[in-house]
């Protein structure tokens, strides 16, 4: 059952499904790039959430009841649809597993270090969502012997690159910024830069796969201290 | 620059189109206030120019140019000599711009004929410091003493101003106007009420991210999957203190949302103090979208 809402003023919210599944991002991706097709310039931007997409649309062409006239034939179309055979996009980031959280981590979960990099590391991830900060991509879902809360009291700074989980997800900080998930490691790769076309490499329903490096290969791949 | 003032900031229309990627779109928290300066000297919408919290700024002039400030009260000063508000007026090259700390509002905009240039990020100057984008220098700052503002040169024939019952009254206490939705069907009905029958606060801690209100708490359904919000989204987290969305505000965000401030008001919202008293009322989507499209209209079309 698909639900068309308004969003204030400016933007309608798609709510595409109750609860997010393994398919769902990529089905996601699959509609979003269909609406910005068929919208063009009546739309501003398309903002995918685990189980939504909101739309806004420049209010000068068009209101929210137009525009849910205009993509129902659409999303009936979506909605009949088997799962897409693509795979999504596959990127494999090296991770250097020296986190300050890592030996709690293995702690909580009554696990060794190396079974927590193993366990980290052997699963496909999908990106089910982007925001928080730029480029910051929210992926899933996490091995459930990993799963833990957020920490109790989040940092104020968490180095860029650090590679962190939190419940089922798991994710890399494009940006040092504040945050709240548990540190297992860092990534050398640069993941967000507003100078390049796009700032971002990923896209949602995208896959990454992480594999364990040394402090060598951190610094040798540009890695910050 | 001569005086940067507590925070200072390069804006033009925001950087739009963004938001997928977790970009915030940054921009001037009273867009009317802007837009009013940039009309006054016949600037396009969106033209960068400096929202200035506050007040306290003191700039010296290196060309001949005109410009005009809005928003706040503040005392403002060309050389030793009062300037209205809310008017275009020249500024010679060797003259320096004084504006005072604000009396009644919050941010005051000051815009040049031709908008001042800045390195766009993202296909926008905006500045938007927790994210390190746009501003003076591309790197998200604020400005500084010292900073060296471009803007070319420019002529009027006459000054122009804004007519006095256009102009804004900050000194009232105001009702904004919200537009109900999002999650507001799973409150229960008298937290609903709740919140349209209290005046609350505005809490010291809000910011250009968030407006926090503070008051009696009302109870909010449970969380929900993260989604993506607007700009005037009014969140309520688990201590039932609402938080109103503001310019700087996130991509996406997973508390329950009530509804959306009218986007009008946001501007009456962004000049109030904190301990404000604030008070809601409702407006249905289509009324706000009319109003709102009538004010697009006027500014954005020559």
């Amino acid at each position: 059952m698909i639900r068309l809402e308004p969003a204030g003023a400016e933007a309608l919210l798609l709510v595409l499904a109750e609860a997010p599944d393994a398919e769902l991002p990529l089905r996601l991706a699959v509609l979003a790039q269909r609406i910005r097709a068929e919208l063009g310039p009546l739309l501003i931007d398309l903002v995918p959430g685990w189980t939504t997409l909101l739309l806004h649309y420049d209010l000068l062409q068009i209101d929210h009841l137009a525009l849910s006239a205009r993509l129902t034939p659409l999303l009936e179309v979506w909605l009949a649809e088997p799962a897409p055979e693509q795979a999504g996009r596959l990127h494999e980031w090296p991770v250097w597993y020296a986190g300050e959280d890592l030996d709690e981590v293995a702690q909580a979960c009554c696990l060794s270090v190396a079974e927590v990099i193993a366990l980290h590391s052997a699963v496909e991830y999908r990106v089910g969502a982007i925001g928080f900060a730029p480029g910051f991509a929210y992926l899933g879902e996490l091995d459930s012997r990993l799963q833990l809360p957020r920490r109790a009291t989040p940092r104020t700074r968490v180095p860029a690159g650090s590679l962190a989980i939190a419940e089922r997800q798991t994710a890399v900080y494009p940006q040092a910024s504040p945050g709240g998930w548990h540190l297992l490691g860092r990534c050398p790769l640069p993941l967000f830069d507003a100078r390049q076309t796009p700032p971002s490499p990923l896209a949602i329903g995208d896959r990454v796969r992480f594999h364990a490096i040394d402090e060598a290969a951190y610094r040798a791949l540009g890695g910050p201290r | 620059m001569l005086r940067a003032g507590p925070q200072t900031l390069l804006q033009d229309g925001g950087r739009q189109g963004w938001l997928h990627l977790g970009v915030s779109p940054a921009g001037p928290l009273d867009l009317k206030a802007a837009a009013w300066a940039n009309r006054l000297l016949d600037n396009p919408w969106g033209t960068p120019l400096l929202e200035i919290a506050l007040g306290d700024v003191e700039l010296e002039s290196q060309v001949d140019t005109w410009l005009a400030v809005t928003g706040a009260e503040l005392p403002l000063r060309r050389d030793d000599e009062p300037l209205p508000l809310w008017t275009r007026f020249a500024l010679r090259a060797g003259q320096r711009l004084k504006l005072g700390f604000a009396q009644r509002g919050q941010r005051a905009y000051l815009a040049v004929a031709g908008g001042f240039r800045g390195e766009a990020v993202l296909g926008s100057v905006s500045c938007q410091h927790r994210e390190g984008l746009g501003g003076h220098g591309g790197g998200g700052r604020a400005l500084q003493v010292g900073d060296r503002l471009l803007c070319a040169p420019a002529q009027f024939r006459q000054t122009a101003s804004l007519p006095w019952p256009y102009r804004p009254d900050y000194s009232c206490s105001p009702v904004l106007r919200v537009i109900t939705g999002g999650d507001a069907a799973e409150f229960a009905e008298d937290e609903l009420q709740a919140f349209f029958a209290q005046a609350w606060q505005l809490s010291p801690h809000s910011d250009r991210m968030g407006a926090r209100l503070c008051g009696q708490a009302i109870e909010p359904p449970r969380r929900q999957w993260s989604l993506g919000v607007t700009r005037g989204a009014i969140q309520v987290p688990p201590d039932g203190q609402p938080i109103i969305l503001q310019a700087d505000h996130q991509s996406m965000g997973g508390y329950p949302i009530l509804g959306w401030l009218h986007p009008l008001d946001l501007s009456r919202l962004a000049q109030c103090p904190a301990q404000q008293a604030l008070r809601f009322t409702p407006v249905s989507v289509g009324d706000a979208q009319a109003q709102l499209r009538q004010f697009y209209r006027f500014f954005q079309t020559a």
